[in-house]
Parts: C-alpha cells; sequence; structure tokens
C-alpha cells in the first residue's frame, strides 16, 4: 500500500473551491432566507468546505478503509452526543407539567 | 491492511525507524491512525462546546443574533481567508517533501507559520475590541467586568451593543461566554501547532525528511488541517448567523 | 501449543536489563511502565480505602460523631474521585493491559512508547495536584461536581481538584489511542482478528470509550472551572445558564466512564474463565462482539442518571429503555462464562476464585442496575444506599475482584515467581465473604430510605444502625483481604518460587516466552497459527494413550 501523491493542481482547485464558500457564505449570510434557512446554508457550506479539507488537503480521498471508519465513528458519536441531549430539551414541554 | 500482516515485510533499516516495529510502512500507518484517533477526541472536544452554543443559541436567538452581530465580519472573514491560504500551504509542504524538494517544503511551512501566526495576530485585534467593549464576560478580567453599552434605537455606533427584540445583555454575555471558551480554545491549539511546526521546520531544515520518510510532515499537517475545520465551521456560527437581521429587527 | 518451542530461560529480561532509578523513570518499555502504574495505582487506591474506612467508621452510629457533616463531605467526595479517576479507570488497561496487549499479539511494545511514558507522567501530575487539593482543604462537591454547587456555593478547592482531574483525563486518552493504534496495526503474523484473546477484545471496546468520552468531561469541568473563575453563569439558572446541560455533558462522559472500568474486568474474567476451565470459550465471537456492543449502548443511556433532575419525562422513558439493552450484552457475557464452565475440568486456582467471584457479583450489581433504569422503581430509590451498593457491586465486586485476579494470573509473567497459593485462596475468600458483609445489607438499607451522603441516621431506627453496623464489619474484613495479597505479593517478589515461563500450562501467546519476558517480549517474532483458547477436546484427552490408533478392519 504505497501511497498516493496528490497533485498539486488538485490542491489549487480545492483551495479556490474554499476560497468561493467563503465569499459564497458571507454573501449568503446578508440575504433574508425564509424561516431557519440561512443557518442550514450557512452549515451545508461549513460542512461542503469541512468535507473538502478532509477528504484532500487530509487524504482521506486515498486512504484506507480505516481511515473512514474512524472519521465515520467520529461523526456518528458526535451525532449521538446531540441527538440524545436534544431529545431531552425538545421534549421538556411536552407536558403541562414539568 | 490486510489481517495480521504487520510483521511479514522485512524493508532495509531506515535511521528513523523505531526498534519496535518492523518496517516504515508500518511505523507511517501508526503514526497516522495515532493522529486520527487524537482528532476524533479533538472532534469530541470541541463537539462538547457545539452543544453548549446548540442549546444556549435554541434558547436565547435574540440575544445570541444580537451579540453575533457585534462581531467584526470583516476580520473574521479575513481569519477565515488566512487560515484557508494556511491549510494550501502545508498541503504544499506535504506535496514538496513527497517528491523530496527540501527547500520548497522549508518555504511552505514558514509561509504556512506566518499564516498562523497573522491568524493569533487579527483574533488578538479582535479580543482588544472586546476588552475596549466591555465585553469580556463576567469578571474573567477582575478590573473590567463585563458592562457593554448597549445602543439607544438610531444610534449606529458600532461600539455599542444593538440589542434587536427579546435579547438581554445577560444573554448575550452567554453568547460571548462561549464565543471566548470556543475561540480561546482554537487559538490555543493553533498556538500548539505553531509549536509544532517549528519542531517540523526544524527538522526540515536538517534535512531529515525524504520521499521514503515524511510521517511527520504528513501527521502534523492533519493536525494544522483539523484546526482549520473547526474554524470553518466557527466562523458562520459565530459570526454570520443572523447577519441578515442586521439593524433590522 | 505443541509447536511453541519455550527457549531457555535467557540472561537477561525486562527485569534486570538495567538498574537504577532512572532506568525506570525513563523507560519506554510496556512492562516497566505497566510496573510504574502498578505502584502508583496501589498508592491512589490505598489513599482512597482510607477515606472509605472513616465513611464506614462514621456511620457506625446513628449520630455524627467521628466527624462534621462538612467532613463527611469532603471525605465520601475524596473517597469517589480518588477511586474513580485515579483507582477504577486506569486499574487494569494501565498495569494489566499495558503489560499484555502487546505480549497477547506478539508485539515488541506498544506502538507510540514514549507517549505511553507520557501517559504515566500525565496521570502522575494529575495525581499530584489532586492530591494536593485534597491536603490544601478538599473538596465537597461529591465527585460528580454538581452544578451550581460546584461552581458557586462550594468553599472547597474544585478549580484545583478540576484540573488534576482534567489532566489526568489526557492520560486515559493517550492510553486509549496506544491500545487502538496497537491493536490495529501491530499484530503478528497470522494474529487476525478473530484470533486475539477476549482481553484484546474488551480493551479495545475500553479504548474506543476513552477516546470518545474523556474529551467531554474534560471540557466540562474545564467549563466548571471557568465558571468559577468568572461567575457568568453558564450552568446558573439565575443567570439564564442550565445545569441540566452540565449533568448531560458530565454523565455523557461518566456513564460509559462506567464501562471503561468493568470492560477490562470483563476481559480479564474471559481469561480468568476460558483457561482454568481448560476449554475454548463458549461462543467467541459473541463474547467478542458484546464488548464492542457496550461500549457503544453504553454512551445512549447517560440520561438514566438524570430521571429526577428535571429531564423531559419523553427522554426519561427512552433512556429507560436504552438502559434496558445494556443488559443484553452483558447477560450474553455472563451466559457464555457459565457456559463454558459446563462439563469443564475447572482448576480453582486463585485466579479463578476471583473470576467465578466476578460472575456472582456482577450478575447482582447488574441486576439491580436494571432496578434502577426502571423510572418508577428510581424515583424510590435515586441517591438512597441502593444506588451505592448497586454501583459498588460492579465496581468492587466486579472490577476490583477482576483486577485482583487478573494481578494473581498474570503475576508469574510478571514478576518472575510464584505467589503462595494458600495464602491466595484464604484472601480470595475473605475478599468475598467481606465484600458481601458490606454491601448486601446497603441494598436494604437503601429500599428502607437511607439516603445516600448523608452521615446520620434517625437513632430510632434500630434496623439502620444494625445494617450499618455489619456493613462496616463487612468493610473491615473486606479490608484485612486486600492487606493480605498486597503483603504476600510483596513476598513473593523475593522468596517466592521461582515460576516456570508457562506455569498454568496455557496456549495464550503472553506464556510462550519466558518468566518474566524479555525487553522485546519474544525472543523471535511469534506466528500464530491457531485460536485463542486451544485447549484439545476433553475426548480427546481421554483417548489419548488407551487406544491404539487402529487400522481399518477390511483390508
Amino acid at each position: 500500500m504505497s501511497e498516493h501523491i496528490v497533485q498539486p493542481r488538485i490542491y489549487i482547485m480545492i483551495f479556490l473551491a474554499l476560497m468561493l464558500g467563503t465569499g459564497l457564505t458571507v454573501l449568503a449570510a446578508f440575504y433574508d432566507f425564509p424561516g431557519p434557512l440561512n443557518a442550514v446554508v450557512a452549515l451545508t457550506i461549513a460542512c461542503l468546505k469541512a468535507t473538502l479539507v478532509v477528504l484532500y488537503f487530509m487524504h482521506v480521498r486515498y486512504s484506507g478503509r480505516l481511515i473512514w471508519l474512524v472519521i465515520i465513528a467520529a461523526i456518528f458519536w458526535l451525532a449521538i452526543m446531540f441527538a440524545i441531549t436534544f431529545s431531552d430539551y425538545w421534549t421538556r414541554n411536552w407536558l403541562p407539567i414539568s | 491492511m490486510p489481517e495480521g500482516l504487520a510483521a511479514t515485510h522485512e524493508h532495509a533499516s531506515h535511521p528513523a525507524l523505531r526498534h519496535h516495529l518492523e518496517n516504515m510502512e508500518q511505523q507511517r500507518e501508526a503514526g497516522t491512525l495515532g493522529m486520527w484517533v487524537f482528532l476524533v477526541t479533538e472532534i469530541m472536544f470541541f463537539g462538547g462546546m457545539f452543544l453548549a452554543y446548540t442549546l444556549f443559541r435554541y434558547e436565547y436567538p435574540a440575544a445570541f443574533v444580537s451579540a453575533s452581530n457585534h462581531l467584526d465580519i470583516k476580520l473574521g472573514a479575513l481569519t477565515t481567508g488566512v487560515l484557508i491560504v494556511s491549510s494550501f500551504t502545508m498541503a504544499m509542504a506535504v506535496y514538496s517533501t513527497q517528491i523530496g524538494r527540501q527547500k520548497a517544503t522549508i518555504i511552505c511551512l514558514i509561509l504556512t507559520m506566518i499564516l498562523g501566526a497573522t491568524f493569533l495576530g487579527v483574533k488578538a485585534i479582535e479580543y482588544h475590541d472586546k476588552y475596549n467593549d466591555q465585553l469580556i464576560p463576567g469578571q474573567l478580567i477582575p478590573w473590567r467586568p463585563f458592562n457593554p453599552e448597549v445602543a439607544k434605537p438610531g444610534d449606529t455606533d458600532p461600539h455599542k451593543l444593538h440589542l434587536i427584540e427579546g435579547a438581554t445583555t445577560q444573554n448575550v454575555q452567554l453568547f460571548y461566554w462561549i464565543y471566548f471558551a470556543m475561540t480561546g480554545m482554537h487559538a490555543l491549539h493553533m498556538i500548539i501547532g505553531l509549536g509544532i511546526m517549528t519542531v517540523i521546520l526544524i527538522m526540515a531544515w536538517r534535512g531529515k525528511f525524504s520521499p521514503e520518510y515524511h510521517a511527520p510532515v504528513e501527521i502534523s499537517g492533519l493536525y494544522w488541517h483539523f484546526v482549520d475545520i473547526i474554524w470553518i465551521f466557527l466562523f458562520p456560527l459565530l459570526y454570520l448567523l443572523g447577519r441578515h437581521l442586521e439593524h433590522g429587527g | 501449543m505443541e509447536e511453541f518451542v519455550i527457549p531457555k530461560q535467557p540472561g537477561s529480561n525486562y527485569l534486570n536489563a538495567e538498574y537504577g532509578l532512572k532506568s525506570w523513570l525513563l523507560t519506554k518499555d510496556h512492562k516497566r511502565i505497566a510496573l510504574l502504574y502498578l505502584g502508583a495505582i496501589t498508592f491512589f487506591f490505598f489513599i482512597g480505602s482510607l477515606y472509605a474506612m472513616m465513611i464506614r467508621l462514621e456511620l457506625l452510629t446513628p449520630q455524627g460523631d467521628l466527624m462534621q457533616s462538612s467532613t463527611y463531605n469532603k471525605t465520601f467526595t475524596q473517597h469517589g474521585i480518588v477511586m474513580v479517576f485515579f483507582f477504577l479507570i486506569p486499574a487494569i488497561p494501565a498495569t494489566l493491559g499495558n503489560f499484555l496487549i502487546p505480549m497477547m499479539i506478539g508485539a515488541k511494545d506498544l506502538a507510540f512508547p514514549r507517549i505511553n511514558l507520557l501517559s504515566w507522567y500525565i496521570y502522575m501530575a494529575g495525581g499530584i495536584i489532586t492530591i494536593y487539593a485534597l491536603l490544601a482543604g478538599g473538596v465537597d462537591t461529591g465527585w460528580t461536581f454538581y452544578v451550581p454547587y460546584s461552581t458557586t456555593f462550594s468553599n472547597s478547592y474544585v478549580i484545583a481538584t478540576g484540573v488534576g482531574i482534567f489532566i489526568n483525563g489526557f492520560s486515559s486518552i493517550l492510553t486509549g489511542l496506544n491500545f487502538i493504534v496497537t491493536i490495529h496495526t501491530m499484530r503478528a503474523p497470522g494474529m487476525t482478528w478473530f484470533r486475539m484473546p477476549l482481553f484484546v477484545w474488551s480493551h479495545y471496546a475500553t479504548s474506543l470509550i476513552m477516546i470518545l468520552g474523556t474529551p467531554v468531561v474534560a471540557i466540562t469541568i474545564l467549563l466548571v472551572a471557568l465558571e468559577r473563575l468568572a461567575h457568568i453563569g453558564i450552568f446558573d439558572p439565575a443567570a439564564g445558564g442550565d445545569p441540566v446541560l452540565f449533568q448531560h455533558l458530565f454523565w455523557f462522559y461518566s456513564h460509559p466512564a462506567v464501562y471503561i472500568m468493568v470492560l477490562p474486568a470483563m476481559g480479564v474474567v474471559s481469561e480468568l474463565i476460558a483457561n482454568f476451565s481448560r476449554k475454548n470459550i463458549f461462543g467467541y465471537k459473541f463474547v467478542a462482539f458484546s464488548s464492542l456492543a457496550i461500549a457503544v449502548l453504553g454512551f445512549l443511556v447517560w440520561g438514566h442518571h438524570l430521571f429526577v433532575a428535571s429531564q423531559s419525562v419523553y427522554a426519561g422513558m427512552i433512556f429507560s429503555f436504552l438502559s434496558f439493552t445494556v443488559a443484553i450484552p452483558s447477560a450474553v457475557k455472563v451466559f457464555n462464562w457459565t457456559a463454558t464452565l459446563h462439563k469443564a475440568s475447572i482448576s480453582y486456582d486463585t485466579p479463578m476464585l476471583y473470576g467465578l467471584g466476578f460472575i456472582g457479583l456482577f450478575t447482582i450489581g447488574g441486576l439491580t442496575g436494571m432496578f434502577l433504569a426502571t423510572l418508577a422503581v428510581d424515583v424510590h430509590v435515586s441517591d438512597t444506599y441502593f444506588v451505592v451498593a448497586h454501583f459498588h457491586y460492579i465496581m468492587v465486586g466486579g472490577t476490583l475482584l477482576a483486577y485482583l485476579g487478573g494481578l494473581r494470573y498474570w503475576w508469574p509473567k510478571i514478576s518472575g515467581r510464584m505467589y503462595p497459593e494458600g495464602w491466595g485462596r484464604f484472601s480470595a475468600l475473605v475478599v468475598f465473604v467481606g465484600f458481601n458483609l458490606t454491601f448486601a445489607p446497603q441494598f436494604l438499607l437503601g429500599y428502607m430510605g437511607m439516603p445516600r451522603r448523608y452521615h446520620t441516621y434517625p437513632v430510632e431506627l434500630v434496623s439502620w444502625q444494625v445494617l450499618h453496623v455489619l456493613s462496616t464489619a463487612g468493610a473491615s474484613i473486606l479490608g484485612v483481604g486486600l492487606m493480605i495479597p498486597l503483603i504476600y505479593l510483596v513476598w513473593s517478589m523475593r522468596y517466592g518460587r521461582i515460576a516456570e515461563a508457562n506455569p498454568w500450562h496455557l496456549p495464550g501467546l503472553e506464556w510462550q516466552t519466558p518468566s518474566p519476558p524479555p525487553t522485546e517480549n519474544f525472543l523471535t517474532t511469534p506466528i500464530v497459527t491457531h485460536e485463542a483458547y486451544e485447549f484439545a477436546p476433553p475426548e480427546h484427552k481421554e483417548v489419548v494413550g488407551k487406544f491404539e490408533r487402529q487400522q481399518p478392519a477390511e483390508s
């Protein structure tokens, strides 16, 4: 399993995409989307940017399954923490007493 | 890697090979996996703060918008750009060692460090602004407690706190508490990153790296990119959400 | 196992390879680091036990005659903090795990020897800061540091203790990281995942929890310390903060931390049961995967600590249900151990006595945990001695017994000497009797309503005092049972019978090398060709030697 050398061309493309994403998210922030969509747009762009960094700058795209597993585990556990904690807060007021 | 075959390949021993490992491939793999596992702990570490952020944003949306809008979006965007460039130069440093160009490696590493220091410098300016506006929460600075001036309607002085409807200064303080906890932790990671880069730079200077052996550059690069990713999330969450309500509400 | 030829005793082993304090304090050998941990952990266990004795003495009488309530608060807090963070969490992984994982998978060391040493220094730094906090004036928040008491009202050394625990957390993280990387990348040729001893599997699961949980408690404790400094009110409802957020964050780690304590113990017991029954463990894969299942499910149940903390009742119902699911992998283990014992040729050596004790006591602890996971019952027994008894059955009856058993089992390998078997069996029995006498009465006390963390109880309730006296008497017996091994193990290091390489005649890799092992564990890298517990089946044993192999009758 020899390592994969990522060419500078790809790094430059990713870099430009990241800069573009930053510009987009700033612009989008001032635009008044309906409802909670502002947060959705901002977080979607952030997730996309993070994914690009992970896949290319951090070479995960060319790494073995184990590294993928490690990342998925981290996201999964983060999701557990959020989902279960908020299962409490979201349902606090369902009962008139409590 | 194949099941249980860690020890089968015999390579000529490289001077950087540790005695308890069989070959450079195994050493690199262990190092990379180790760093990734460490980054998992970092994700969970910051995760706790993201959770607190989400909860309080959910409970006090108006205060969070008001406080968020007080942050300097230009400086925020600038630091984001600086960090992305530094990630790019870091990636190029890894590439340069992979193809064995020592000089390019050193230049890329120095650029990365300069950009990292720039980030910290801008952060310091921002912190100082908060200090001037008396936005440092609680008694963290004993002689300058949290006591921002609240702007009256029509007042556009950027140094005053513009509260939208439903926001209270007390809840704004919670935002700044989380802001300083998260950006402070992030800055601490940047400082540690600069320390690591210094070590890597010295090693590169002494010609320790080659196309066969460059795992330290790559592994410290993983750390650097990770710190960048944290900021990629912090920037919209702290600076951007609620901008569309600026001067509105 | 026949294919292994155990080499003759080489001149040098890890204990005599180098001499002097420096060779120990700067060692990168996982075996020596394990011994450094062993010494430190024994010290902290001693401190924690002293506090335990003080608690038991105070509760001997209904009045608060030995100490004031504030002193008592500090005593039980410090008992909890020292035992949980400085004994139970590192006990088995940092000593036995550190020593054995590389040997069991046929590696020369852990993947990162320097980080391994660093983790010991971090542990010591955290320990020293905590000891400083205890000496300077102590801490009285309970080991759980509940807010807003810990952030606002307590006048004790919360920050110093918090910093000690925060630092100590990193040693745990680094140990877990080292184990995960070692198990993934350093297995010997032929050592596939399903040939690994179950001890290694359970430590893998433990490491997952260490990696994923510990950082969360680190940030939580950091927030508490900062909150104490700055008084902003992130956990203070009066200032718009949220105390339940603290409990969520704290238990996100601290409930899985219970599995950090008990999973390695289960690994030890799997080894003991299989090896002293001379049988392959019943349902190897089930036992292996149940460790992982416990690690995952353990992260889904923390809300059962918040049943009476104004948590939403709907979340409470979910947490109650999820808590029951943890019983499944735990029960899988208990059933598979007992199934392994079935029709086995069991030898009742000291380690096995501890192992069998574990099965019984862990089952009691686990089943009473089911009572507590039931929402309605929990409301009745929450914060009573029922809870105290329950988790001591897991922590002491489970983890401590497995730790003692494991220490005895691998003692010949660690020290190169045998411990005195008679004293071993005797002290195992004393521990078992003392333990049950200490904690069984506490179930009754809790059920009758004695709250935890109180240093007095009504004089009129004679039955309460009788139970408390029994409990204190049991604690004394338990203390004696723990002192005996301390004495005879130290004695055996010098005067014990020299151990052979494989005194128990077992197939595990760690036994296929001299006792004590050489610095690089094996004289040549082993090549693994058999399963973890490959004993000849019993029917073969009877056949051998009695009948000649017959040629088929027709020719």
